[in-house]
């Protein structure tokens, strides 16, 4: 019961969504949207779920006095009052002197730029103490890097300005971004769509059951 | 000695790195020099598409970013507005990325108002629905279904501008600016199920994965981050706006990134010469 | 904006070592993310898709016209989504966890079953298709090309047009054969596993020379902000 209803729901609307892309009847293509809008809303308790997740940990750390309990208050505290500000003015997204966008452009969109920005250090540090050519593979994959940062800004030409056109660094980065570079993606895309399509007909036959989780 | 001086240079402390390539990226912010940029038939192939479009016809720029990639696609995103609305082409946008739906509503009201163009009439914005995927499947049958009202709450068949307009057949082109792994959806789902034309704007960071996309036809068009911004503002006649202003200081930033890989080799082959020997 | 400048020096911090300002700022930015989302979700989705719609549904029961069973059937029907997205919080008890892979399961039957197909298509068969060249075509405009450069020492560089096509179709081949691992990568295999992995490693290098575009676009971006700020303050003072 607890793990054969589920598997029987898999099973019912994997087959009939796998079967409706080739049946354009009118009565398929109406269940067709209403389930599509199902998922959509069950979607909705799904990232509701996430959130309460994060309020069970932070409380938990806070009640057991963690290393970090107490920035765990401040998580907390930051949650109630956004999602306070946010669900109490019917015009939090459509106002643009409001409270709530003021905390969205001058605290969560700034922390959230400058966190991915910090990656350009890394990503420096890493090209200095990791980016060896020790082997052919290695060698091949910094010329090819080395080729399409030159060519994709004026450094490229400025450099090989002089030579034939074939032979200029933006020349050679377009034709390995066009043919080496497709041939390598194409060859991934064929095996991840052969893996999705394996992996969703072994979910929707119920060969695969890790999506259950643990315990009976 | 010799030796020494490798290995000193092998183990410099990474904030060292982090100060030199910090200020390679800012100094240049200070000045503007204008450098050249090349235009590439990737992109040209998204102005073409749009140029060559009628007035007033209907387009989807649906935008999914948000803080964390805007500085590389925001840019992008309004000089493709920019482009629809100079041209008098009616835009739907959607913004399916949670993190950046105010962000996108922001630059599409701000872009708009530069053309005073009239919500409603010019351009809809139909906001934010959870699983992009099925948001994607949805709107190929019918907007309506996910989006019965706008972000703003008003029920779309009270906007002139989706009289008419059901879905995506009845739109030119989407060129959709995507910073999440979403843009499966768009080519698997708008392209793949409903033969929407789509072109793809991208961060760098996924870009060179959709050439093989472009090869295959299944899109018409790729911007690939900063440079694919800059690219664009230059066709649009902006060659002084903020993309184009960014490629000097990613000229100078990428000649010492390879001059730290230089380096960094030049280190590891001596010491282990050293070794070796 | 100088609280925005301030938590981006918080964060920049980081690059000197861990501190208190940046796990203060990283801890708020948590918790603003998540009420953010609980807004947007409440305003943009629940409402729209799922209470407005419930809500009409109801008060159409009681209007005259039409099949009662028609209008009950249409509560049913707007009900049933949100009752089994309920269920989804039933993963907070561990008494009645299991009840949650109900919601599961309809989401991941749908997600599959729409995937199935459509990842066939797009990911493979077009991929494939698109490798259906002409080699006489191709071969053909080779030559000519060669011919022009031979007789006048000009290109038109449809020769390495042409041969990109043939990298493509043999690359894709041969970077196929290097993720075949069910039989021994040796002979015609092996030498094309090989040949498969030189093209992913020239793929992956203009991937890494991307991606560093990407990284100092966005570091681009923050030192933008911070230039608008002190600008802003020196205008300030200035008045």
């Amino acid at each position: 019961m607890r793990r054969e209803v589920p598997l029987t729901i898999v099973f019912i609307c994997g087959a009939f969504m796998a079967f409706q892309y080739f049946v354009p009847h009118y009565a398929s293509a109406t269940v067709y949207e209403y389930a599509l809008n199902w998922t959509t809303i069950i979607s909705i308790f799904t990232l509701a779920v996430g959130i309460g997740s994060l309020v069970n940990l932070h409380s938990d750390r806070i009640a057991r006095r963690k290393p970090t309990w107490r920035y765990s208050i401040v998580t907390l505290a930051a949650l109630a009052f956004m999602t306070i500000l946010g669900v109490s003015s019917p015009d939090a997204l459509s106002n643009p002197t409001g409270l709530f966008m003021k905390v969205y452009f001058y605290i969560l969109s700034p922390v959230q730029a400058t966190m991915f920005a910090l990656l350009a250090f890394f990503i420096a540090s890493a090209a200095y103490r990791a980016f060896r050519a020790k082997t052919l593979l290695a060698t091949l994959l910094l010329l090819s890097a080395v080729i399409v940062m030159l060519g994709r800004v004026w450094v490229g030409d400025m450099l090989t300005g002089w030579l034939p056109e074939g032979l200029r660094f933006s020349y050679v980065a377009n034709y390995i971004l066009d043919f080496p570079n497709t041939a390598a993606k194409q060859a991934i895309y064929i095996g991840v769509g052969l893996g999705v399509a394996g992996t969703t007909l072994k979910i929707i036959l119920g060969i695969e059951r890790t999506w259950l989780g643990g315990g009976k | 000695m010799y030796g020494g001086f490798w290995q000193k240079v092998a183990d410099l402390d990474r904030r060292w790195i982090y100060l030199v390539i910090g200020l390679a990226t800012f100094i240049p912010v200070l000045t503007y020099i204008r450098v050249p940029v090349s235009i590439t038939s990737e992109v040209s192939a998204v102005y073409d598409k749009l140029d060559s479009l009628p007035r007033g016809t209907v387009v989807m720029v649906p935008m999914e970013f948000g803080p964390s990639t805007m500085a590389e696609l925001q840019p992008m995103a309004t000089a493709v507005l920019r482009h629809c609305f100079s041209r008098d082409l009616k835009v739907i946008s959607t913004a399916l990325q949670i993190e950046g739906v105010i962000l996108v509503e922001q630059v599409l009201r701000e872009t708009a108002m530069e053309y005073s163009k009239n919500y409603g009439v010019d351009y809809v914005f139909l906001g934010y629905k959870p699983s992009p995927d099925m948001v994607i499947l949805n709107m190929g049958e019918n907007f309506r279904n996910s989006f019965p009202r706008d972000y703003y709450g008003i029920e779309l068949d009270s906007l002139s501008m989706m009289n008419g307009i059901s879905n995506y057949s009845n739109t030119a082109c989407i060129v959709n600016i995507n910073a999440t792994s979403g843009v499966d959806y768009w080519i698997n789902y708008a392209n793949g199920r409903y033969g929407a034309d789509l072109a793809l704007g991208v961060t760098a960071v996924i870009a060179t994965d959709y050439y093989a996309f472009l090869h295959s036809g299944q899109i018409f068009g790729l911007m690939g981050g900063l440079k694919g911004a800059a690219e664009y503002e230059r066709l649009i006649g902006r060659p002084r706006d903020i993309a184009n202003r960014a490629m000097t200081s990613v000229s100078v930033a990428h000649v010492f990134i390879i001059l730290f890989i230089i380096i960094g080799n030049a280190a590891f082959f001596a010491n282990r010469r050293k070794d070796r020997s | 904006m100088t609280v925005a400048a301030f938590l981006t020096l918080c964060i920049f911090s980081f690059l000197y070592r861990d501190n208190p300002f940046y796990t203060f700022a990283e801890h708020l930015i948590v918790g603003i993310s998540a009420g953010y989302w609980v807004a947007i979700l409440y305003h943009t989705s629940l409402t729209d898709l799922w209470i407005e719609p419930l809500v009409a549904s109801v008060r159409d029961f009681g209007n005259p016209g039409g099949s009662m069973i028609a209008r009950g059937g249409m509560i049913v029907v707007n009900i049933m989504p949100g009752l089994i997205g309920l269920l989804m919080f039933s993963r907070f008890f561990k008494k009645t966890s299991w009840i949650s892979r109900w919601p599961i399961a309809f989401y991941l039957g749908v997600s599959a079953g729409v995937a199935l197909p459509l990842f066939l298509q797009s990911f493979v068969i077009r991929q494939v298709a698109a490798n259906m060249i002409n080699p006489v075509g191709v071969a053909r405009n080779m030559a000519a090309d060669l011919t022009v450069l031979v007789n006048y020492g000009n290109s038109t560089l449809l020769f390495w047009q042409g041969l990109g096509q043939i990298i493509i179709v043999l690359g894709c081949i041969c970077g196929l054969a290097y993720f075949y691992f069910s039989a021994e990568h040796k002979g015609i295999l092996g030498g094309a596993a090989k040949i498969g992995i030189w093209i992913l490693m020239i793929g992956f290098g203009a991937t890494f020379g991307y991606t560093v575009m990407a990284r100092i676009s966005l570091l681009i971006g923050r030192f933008n902000f911070l230039m608008d700020w002190i600008a802003a303050i020196g205008d300030y003072f200035k008045v």
